[in-house]
């Protein structure tokens, strides 16, 4: 192994010399931009510190989280957090013990640790939430969460090495058992939940649903039968090329058409459901798509040269290895499905956005504009969420040594 | 060696011959599928005669009732039919997907070239632009455009006029235009000619670039003499254009062109939001392009300008291509999101149909074959423009 090229530093001169006054053009640039981003920083900074009137979104702050849900039940949702903390925390440290021995043992490459760091848009975005809130409790309970998520987190880089390939169900069964505390034991069924709550819902449930049927559908127009083929093709070019508007329509105002008579039409969330896995469904099989034209061939005819039959060669030899390789793109899908779900405040389901239009509706705040107030809100939720989400995704990417092979 | 395997191994009973079997399971697959979709064909016309809907043959005869509503900012009345109401929305869907790729491609490409700029503060300003606009969903940043600036502008009493070319308030942003006043014909065969001519030059220099080796400057040339050419003919028929700026008068506004609030505010947001995923596209398609080209070139003696023009863009072109139409597909399909802040695009039409008593699953069928019919002619082309592009293999 060579040694690294030397590293020179350079004051701060030579580097301002080097990055901001090149040339004339750069210079000019420079003191362009210097300009332009000093005005929007004072209009934003003027906006969220002097003129906004925040006083829509602390006092809604309750109905923008979980909308209409009955406020004496609000007890499952804080145990919910609970048990999802210490879900993903286990799975956190489970995953991070089992990275850190493979780079001892040499088979995986050393990462710069992103480290707390990685976590600054949550942060944020709870210090936000805690802020407009104003008491004290509900920040109690969040840092009693991390709390169990940070323990569980320890208990999971303990996990010894034989159970280890079960904990990715370990971690579903544990969102599951979230949902379970809310809905289930004479809980609130999903029809009552609102708000960001049901924003996180609706994007989970629908990945979670459409990831089977998108694997299906991937297989199939890999199938080398011509009518499985043609079928699955139909289906994904189709649900491709509309827009997710028209396919929530579809559910929403042609659903009842579509039931023989004496079925009862579904529930407003059920159909939103309905819709987005159906439309996620043909993206996901596009992205499993890529991850099985990834497998070499020599796999399947490895597979097949040791006598193995094509559902196995399929489920034991090609799945797994594609599957691998498309986590980041199946977070990238669920990235969009989490911004998507926007989407339903336009056939009148109470998500963030919903809320955050009518609570300006409300005898305190009618026709007084406070639209930019929770829009800005809004937005911030959104953006934190998606940003957190994304730079994880891109970790992963480079975690699994994707686009090097 | 087939023909020795055939010989030796016994044909496998039928039940056990992979041919046979591959037969069986797509017959059954399509079967299956079939009666599916019959199963929920024959539930949606019993249910549509139930409601009293035509179906069959007359499924779409709702097309010719009157609409029933009226739609703003255009001719279309309200006694007019459904089907030309729809008519209305394909068009102004294709108006704000137009302009919004011609505006999206341009800011994009400003700013992916500018993410990988020499500057810091040109850089980060840039990647700042596109990571919040990736971030967040397309239809808060419509919405937050339309409540949030658009409605919010001064009153028509009060509009802010610039150099009385251009008149914004909340009715909408009125910018001159042109106004026809004679001899249209005559002036649509004089920029024929022009277009012909400016395409000879382009020939000829491009020729003669071919032949001496000398600068060709095609682009100055044709431009010159397409100029030229039209301005003489402007004034030889008699000068059939005008401009025409916007007058404020005292509850709305004349002349010039008025781009509603709805159709201003869906346009700009979707081409801020299309623009930064284009950013991304066209950064990564720079940096595709392997760094020995650029440096070779360097080594050549060109400038850092032309680097970029003649040998790292054009290549950066070529890979860019299909994300970037993919790009292009996604704004129109977001374009459906004028229903959000009716913006009176198909979507909006085939809501408000549907609301008024147009059935529901041949409006949206219908819809769906609309966005379906853009989808393909967008795939369509972007297939013909990959092929002229695509790099033949070495023989």
């Amino acid at each position: 192994m060579s040694a690294p090229p030397p590293i020179r530093r350079r004051s701060a001169g030579e580097w301002a010399r080097a990055n901001l006054f090149g040339s004339r053009l750069d210079t000019a640039l420079t003191v362009l931009f210097t300009l332009l981003l000093a005005w929007v920083a004072y209009r934003l900074g003027r906006f969220v510190l002097v003129d906004a009137r925040w006083e829509i979104v602390e006092r809604n702050i309750t109905n923008l989280l979980v909308g209409s849900f009955p406020r004496d039940q609000l007890s499952r949702l804080w145990a919910a957090l609970f048990v999802l903390a210490a879900a993903l925390g286990f799975g956190a440290g489970a995953f991070g013990a089992q990275r850190r021995r493979e780079v001892a043992e040499g088979r995986a490459e050393a990462l710069p640790r992103g480290g707390i760091r990685r976590l600054v848009p949550l942060f944020l975005l709870v210090a936000v939430l805690l802020w407009f809130s104003g008491t004290l409790e509900p920040a109690l309970l969040v840092l009693g969460a991390f709390g169990v998520g940070y323990g569980f987190n320890l208990l999971g880089q303990r996990t010894p090495r034989r159970l280890e390939r079960y904990v990715p169900l370990v971690v579903l069964a544990g969102v599951l058992a979230a949902f379970l505390v809310v809905a289930a034991f004479g809980g609130v069924g999903w029809n009552l939940w609102g708000g960001f709550l049901l924003t996180v819902f609706l994007a989970v449930a629908a990945i979670l649903l459409s990831f089977p049927f998108g694997v299906l559908l991937a297989l199939g127009r890999r199938s080398s039968l011509p009518a499985v083929r043609a079928v699955c093709v139909a289906y994904i070019e189709l649900f491709r090329g509309v827009p997710l508007i028209t396919i929530l329509f579809m559910a929403f105002f042609m659903i009842g058409f579509f039931l023989p008579e004496g079925v009862d039409a579904p529930s407003l969330v059920t159909r939103a459901i309905i819709g987005f896995t159906l439309f996620t469904a043909a993206y996901v099989a596009e992205v499993v798509r890529g991850g099985l034209q990834s497998v070499p061939a020599v796999q399947v005819e490895a597979a097949q040269a040791l006598g193995l039959s094509p559902f196995k060669t399929t489920t034991r030899i090609v799945l797994p290895q594609a599957l691998r390789a498309v986590i980041p793109g199946l977070v990238g899908q669920f990235i969009s499905l989490y911004k998507d779900t926007s989407l339903v405040f336009i056939i009148g389901l109470t998500e963030l956005l919903a809320v955050a239009q009518n609570v300006t509706k409300q005898p305190d705040f009618l026709a007084q504009g406070l639209y930019v107030e929770t829009l800005v809100f809004a937005s911030f939720v959104y953006w934190t969420g998606s940003y957190w989400m994304s730079r994880e995704s891109q970790r992963l990417e480079r975690r699994l040594g994707l686009g090097e092979r | 060696m087939t023909a020795a395997t055939a010989s030796t191994t016994r044909r496998p009973p039928f039940w056990r011959n992979v041919r046979v079997l591959r037969v069986a399971f797509q017959a059954v697959f399509v079967v299956a599928v079939a009666g599916f979709l019959l199963f929920l064909l024959d539930n949606v016309v019993y249910n549509l005669e139930r409601r009293g809907f035509p179906t069959g043959l007359d499924s779409f005869d709702y097309l010719k009732q009157p609409a029933g509503f009226a739609i703003p900012d255009s001719d279309f009345r309200s006694t007019q039919s459904l089907g030309d109401a729809l008519l209305v929305g394909v068009q102004n869907t294709i108006k704000v997907a137009l302009l919004g790729i011609v505006l999206a491609t341009v800011l994009g490409v400003l700013i992916g070239v500018a993410r990988l700029s020499t500057n810091w503060l040109v850089r980060k300003a840039a990647a700042v632009y596109v990571e919040t606009f990736r971030n967040i969903p397309v239809l808060v940043i419509i919405l937050f455009w339309y409540l949030g600036v658009m409605i919010r502008l001064p009153p028509i009493r009060e509009a802010v006029e610039a150099l009385d070319l251009v008149a914004v308030s909340n009715r909408g942003i009125v910018i001159p235009w042109f106004d026809q006043v004679g001899g249209g014909a005559a002036f649509g065969v004089v920029a024929l000619v022009a277009l012909a001519a400016a395409a000879g030059v382009w020939v000829w220099r491009t020729r003669r670039f071919d032949r001496t080796g000398e600068p060709h400057r095609r682009g100055l040339w044709a431009g010159a003499v397409l100029l030229a050419v039209l301005a003489v003919g402007f004034v030889a028929t008699g000068r059939p254009w005008t401009l025409d700026t916007p007058e404020v008068g005292e509850l709305s506004t004349s002349g010039g062109f008025r781009l509603a609030p709805e159709y201003a505010a869906l346009l700009i947001a979707l081409s801020l939001y299309t623009a930064s995923h284009i950013a991304e596209i066209v950064r990564g398609s720079i940096l595709a392009v392997p760094r020995g080209q650029a440096e070779a070139a360097g080594a050549l003696g060109l400038s850092g300008f032309q680097r970029m023009r003649f040998v790292v863009l054009p290549q950066a072109f070529r890979i860019s291509v299909p994300p970037i139409s993919n790009q292009y597909l996604n704004l129109v399909k977001n374009s459906s999101l004028g229903v959000a802040i009716s913006y009176y695009e198909a979507t909006k039409v085939t809501q408000v149909s549907i609301a008024q008593s147009a059935p529901a699953v041949q409006a949206i069928a219908l819809l769906m074959a609309i966005y379906l019919a853009f989808s393909l002619t967008i795939a369509a082309v972007t297939n013909l423009v990959n092929r002229r592009l695509t790099l033949r293999g070495r023989a």
